[in-house]
């Protein structure tokens, strides 16, 4: 207990540095002219971090189920779609539903969360702001809701299979609600095959002034804050008894049984938690895409995450965290190079043409699947008392890291 | 009539060719407890090779490559990605399994542009016939016999062989099998050759019929195709077979219901709700044996 | 230490060994195939003589072929006229490359590596999808994009940066519903979407719309995402008597359609929407007795001049041809790229500067005739059009015969 209060203290002072630093970052383009291209707030570099910010909740998620649960579920998409969907549908304005939802007349759902805070506050100058916030904030936890719900539901019946029988029962139901999602007749409520767009996005939390320039860009900082508590919550819960639970339950199943824990409860909560924080990414994604549509959450997208979980390693938050970062910045920005025909001199460099990015990619997975099998964290955890203890690993790796609390210093 | 007809038709047919990847799945799930995603998406290669290959050689010599180099690349996926992993746990080799299939598509992406490419057309089983006053091609009609054919053989293998003896050993009990001295490692090389083989095969007759290969070609076939074997009973070949056809004829038949209905969509999910029901109600499929460690 | 040694190699065989058997045909797909202009991204924005046009296309994913092609009219036409006179001075113009992939979760990084590099103003998508999910970020920077082939109503609408060149979906569907009724005297259609598609299902519902207030009846389906088989669709077009069958359909699927009707032997007559006018879609129906007939944006020979230059172009380039899909035939998505181009230039000139502001507000003044007909924008932003083209599929010789020209009921 000493050790965890002890812990608690740096790992909150790290995030709150981080956010701050964020913050700093997004705005200093603005503050001092002339800076390089990559600090200007259109940069790649804010989209990698915002995408970046995302994905690691969606991963850490999947991590709470695969990695300290031990349930291997495939199903992160299908959860992401309804978290989207759900935060869509919420808080686009009424008065954009007749242009969004131009095939099908108007939505049949005539309610959107920010309209419903604009009555109370007004909808101009700080009320609506407040409204705006609000009514986002709702819309994402209510996101998370909704998927958490349909993991009880489906949770039922499937997690009473075991391993790859889960895995591709829950990628199966994925598949299933992408299919209702994009189905006409559900038109009226989903938009059909249409993407529902209009709602708020991370730039509408940038603060302007009167005359529509932009004072303070809060819209890389806002996908950090939701999943920095919600990294944190995810945290906590992992280090509560029910996360032993869980950790007892991925290690042995019967032995966690024969301890009086109730294998099909903890499994559920467990499916559900993780589902629920899911959601959450989901409607993140789609407020990071600006437009939520069925078509993007398919099975590729799980895999990727997926992928996302074994480089940073399965059982560790801050794997996750920073194979995320790395993955995305890799995918996104820093590879993007090898997708185009380069000349050094003369010399026409070999192979690089579209698609290659992707194939050197899967490849550098494979080798990592295959012969770092623990990523980049393994089990562990990054925290400062690591970094101090550096030299001593030792003796660490045997003492374990059940007290070493989460902070996410490592993205740069 | 004509329309119930062509509907079965299609249905057996697609069936047939699903039948093919199913083997594929049940043999390896047999005796590695593995999904294979990656077998999917090894028939889509074999099309694509069937596709360069025909480019630049006859097709009475391009066809018996494209088998060989699919056998090839099924075994090579094995040496390299599954037995490394040999006693790691269950979850590492899907998710090896998992980056085999996304290097596989990728891979594809990059040599094919992202383009679609058309399958060839090959002597006799492209032309057209008529069956009960609808057209179809000769392939639909062949397909049900060399599938029951080669599910012959392939039985008198299992049943008749040296090898398919050791190869039932190895699916009852892995280690005791070892012990007994059965080369384990051979024997899982023969299983990914058998069922690489027959995934060169499917693909041959899957892509003359639907001449248009995609990197994400292989991907739903070969889910289907697992279903399919979990629907049969995985482990099970006739159970893989028979499971691969009701699927192929209800997917055909729900496309085919009245638009009115408009439930065409939902071909892909129906099988997957019927996954979910399977392996919740009867989890161990039509013909498989009652194994504990499903539930 | 051995077997590590011996499994990397294996995954190295594993991952080459695809490039190695294909490597004979070699597809050397050449989406960047613009040599020099896909020249390294170093963002020396000092090099003040030099004019970015940011090229915002697919070129992998399902929409690669038709994102492609019009990448080539723009290649062309940045060959033809590699630089623009502003304010007495010649500035180079350069096109920089994105793939968005076809997907709307890559289209947003990819259009924010545009406005990274500092273009101009943007060109592209085909594919209304990705234009939406990249729209926001150019919104965003203040940057420009003008849609080449994206004819979904919402690209536009609520997006004051983006403009088009192209008609939309609702005008397509019209004047296709009208030529079947004109020419077949249709009373009964099959249509025929991806489920999930919003361009497909868009269509379809604007056919049916049109179609049923002329009195006629539309049956409709949807086929899941990677479906390959279409003979159920197409048996039950035949067993319910229908008189066309429309399939607004993204090329793969079109292909596959085409090549499953030719051998049920259908005899319905088809009707395609833009993305049918393809070469590959064109191929499939040779030799065969289908009936294909598309709307479009262009019909060769519109403009000879153009027709001559885009031809010697892909034939004196290698890369060109792949992407071309190994022949000549001129796609219209192709003509429109190269009309995007100018229309481009033509609002650069209007702008009297590079700064993407001055090009913005500039925009909706132009007026350019291009080779796909004469460009103009209305107040949001798209173009004035109020004809497409008819051509079908001549089977014997697989080229596109020109049908006519077709004008919508205007409304």
């Amino acid at each position: 207990m000493m050790k965890r209060s002890k812990a608690i203290l740096p790992a909150l002072a790290g995030v709150t540095a981080l956010l701050l630093f964020v913050i700093l970052l997004e705005n200093i383009s603005s503050m001092i002219p002339g800076l390089p291209l990559v600090f200007q707030p259109t940069s790649p570099l804010f989209t990698v971090l915002k995408k970046a910010a995302v994905y690691s909740l969606v991963a850490v998620s999947m991590n709470l189920l695969n990695g300290f649960t031990g349930l291997f579920s495939l199903g992160q998409a299908g959860f992401m779609l309804l978290g989207a969907y759900t935060f869509a549908i919420l808080t686009v304005p009424t008065a954009q539903k007749d242009q969004v939802y131009y095939l099908f007349g108007g939505c049949a759902f005539d309610f959107s969360l920010p309209d419903f805070f604009g009555s109370i506050f007004g909808s101009t100058g700080a009320g609506g702001a407040v409204s705006m916030v609000l009514g986002c904030l709702i819309a994402l936890v209510l996101a998370g809701c909704v998927a958490g719900f349909f993991a009880w539901l489906i949770g039922i019946p499937v997690l009473r299979l075991k391993s790859d029988y889960l895995a591709i029962a829950t990628l199966g139901f994925a598949e299933i609600l992408r299919a209702i999602f994009q189905w006409q007749k559900l038109g009226p409520i989903t938009n059909g095959a249409n993407m529902i767009k209009g709602f708020p996005t991370f730039s509408s939390f940038n603060i302007s002034d009167a005359s529509g320039n932009v004072v303070l860009r809060l819209s890389t900082f806002v996908p950090f804050l939701i999943t920095s508590i919600c990294v944190a919550l995810i945290v906590l819960l992992i280090h509560s008894s029910y996360g032993r639970a869980f950790k007892t339950i991925r290690d042995d199943e019967v032995a966690a049984e024969a301890m009086g824990i109730s294998l099909f409860k903890h499994k559920m909560l467990s499916f559900v938690i993780s589902s629920f924080f899911a959601g959450v990414g989901g409607a993140l994604f789609a407020m990071y895409v600006a437009n939520a549509q069925a078509k993007a959450f398919t099975s590729t997208m799980t895999y990727e995450i997926l992928l996302i979980v074994v480089i940073g390693g399965i059982g560790s938050v801050s794997g996750s965290v920073l194979a995320t970062f790395l993955y995305v910045a890799c995918c996104e920005w820093w590879l993007r190079f090898l997708d185009s025909e380069m000349y050094i001199g003369s010399f026409k460099v070999p192979l690089l043409r579209n698609g290659f990015r992707m194939v050197v990619f899967s490849v550098v997975i494979m080798v990592i699947v295959l012969f770092f099998s623990q990523g980049i964290m393994g089990n562990r955890e990054l925290s400062f008392s690591r970094l101090k203890r550096l030299g001593k690993k030792k003796d660490e790796e045997a003492a374990g890291d059940k007290g070493a609390a989460e902070n996410k210093t490592g993205e740069g | 009539m004509e329309y119930v007809i062509s509907v079965l038709l299609s249905g057996i047919s697609v069936g047939g060719q699903y039948a093919l990847i199913a083997i594929g799945y049940t043999l390896v799930y047999g005796i590695l407890r593995l999904i294979n995603f990656a077998h999917g998406d090894v028939f889509m290669v074999a099309g694509l090779m069937g596709i360069y290959l025909t480019a630049v050689l006859p097709i009475s010599l391009s066809l018996p490559l494209v088998i060989l180099l699919t056998v090839l690349l099924g075994f090579t996926i094995e040496r390299a990605a599954y037995k490394p992993l040999r006693n790691a746990p269950r979850m590492s080799v899907m998710i090896s399994a998992i980056g085999v299939s996304y290097l596989l598509q990728n891979t594809a992406t990059y040599v094919t542009g992202g383009q679609p490419m058309t399958y060839p057309t090959i002597p006799f089983l492209s032309d057209t016939v008529n069956v009960a006053g609808t057209q179809t091609k000769w392939v639909v009609i062949l397909t049900p016999f060399l599938v029951l054919l080669l599910v012959i053989l392939l039985s008198m293998l299992i049943n008749k062989t040296k090898v398919g003896m050791a190869m039932r050993a190895v699916s009852k009990d892995f280690e005791t099998s070892r012990l007994m001295g059965i080369k384990i490692n051979s024997v899982i090389s023969v299983t990914f050759v058998i069922g690489s083989a027959l995934a060169a095969v499917g693909s041959i007759l899957f892509f003359t019929n639907y001449p248009a290969i995609t990197p994400l070609a292989g991907a739903m076939p070969g889910l289907k195709a697992f279903v399919a074997a979990v629907f049969g009973g995985i482990g099970s070949i006739p159970g893989a077979v028979i499971g691969a056809f009701i699927i192929g004829i209800c997917e055909t038949i729900i496309k085919g219901l009245p638009s009115s209905w408009d439930v065409s969509v939902f071909s892909d999910a129906f099988t997957f709700a019927l996954l979910i029901v399977i392996l919740v109600y009867k989890p161990q499929g039509l013909f498989g044996e009652a194994a504990t460690d499903k539930v | 230490m051995k077997r590590k040694v011996l499994a990397i190699l294996l995954t190295g065989v594993m991952a080459f060994g695809l490039c190695a058997c294909s490597s004979t045909p070699a597809p050397a797909a050449g989406a960047s195939g613009g040599a020099e202009s896909a020249a390294p991204a170093e963002s020396s924005a000092s090099s003040g003589d030099t004019i970015r046009i940011g090229v915002f296309e697919p070129s992998t994913g399902d929409s690669a072929s038709g994102g492609k092609k019009e990448i080539l009219g723009m290649q062309f036409a940045n060959s033809e006229t590699p630089t623009v006179d502003v304010g007495g001075k010649t500035y180079n113009v350069e096109l920089v490359y994105a793939d968005n992939g076809s997907s709307a979760d890559k289209a947003p990084s990819a259009a924010s590596e545009l406005v990274g590099k500092d273009v101009s103003l943007v060109l592209g998508s085909y594919g209304s999808g990705v234009s939406m999910a990249g729209g926001p970020k150019f919104e965003e920077a203040g940057l420009a994009a003008i849609g080449v082939t994206c004819t979904n109503p919402n690209v536009t609408a609520g997006n004051d940066y983006y403009f088009r060149i192209c008609f939309l979906d609702n005008f397509q569907a019209d004047v296709l519903a009208n030529f079947a009724m004109d020419k077949f005297s249709a009373k009964k259609a099959y249509a025929l979407g991806e489920n999930g598609n919003e361009y497909d299902q868009g269509l379809v519902a604007f056919f049916t719309q049109v179609f049923t207030a002329a009195g006629g009846e539309v049956i409709s389906d949807s086929f899941p995402t990677n479906n390959s088989d279409f003979t159920s669709y197409l048996n039950k077009a035949k067993s319910e008597g229908a008189d066309v069958i429309f399939t607004p359909v993204s090329i793969a699927y079109a292909k596959q359609i085409m090549e499953q009707a030719a051998s049920l032997d259908i005899g319905i007559p088809f009707l395609g929407s833009d993305t049918l006018d393809d070469n590959m879609v064109l191929e499939a129906t040779k030799d065969t007795n289908l009936q294909l007939y598309v709307s479009t944006f262009y019909q060769e020979g519109g403009s000879e001049t153009f027709d001559k230059g885009i031809k010697e172009y892909i034939n004196g380039n290698s890369d060109a041809l792949t992407a071309n899909g190994g022949n000549d035939t001129i796609s219209a998505v192709t003509a429109m790229g190269y009309d995007a181009y100018y229309v481009a230039l033509e609002a650069i000139k209007a702008a009297g500067s590079p700064d993407k502001a001055a090009i913005k507000g500039a925009i909706p003044g132009v007026k350019y005739d291009g080779v796909s007909g004469s460009i103009a924008f209305d107040d949001i932003g798209d173009a004035v059009r109020d004809t497409a083209y008819i051509k079908t599929a001549d089977t014997a010789s697989g080229t596109w015969a020109f049908e006519k020209v077709q004008t919508g009921t205007g409304n």
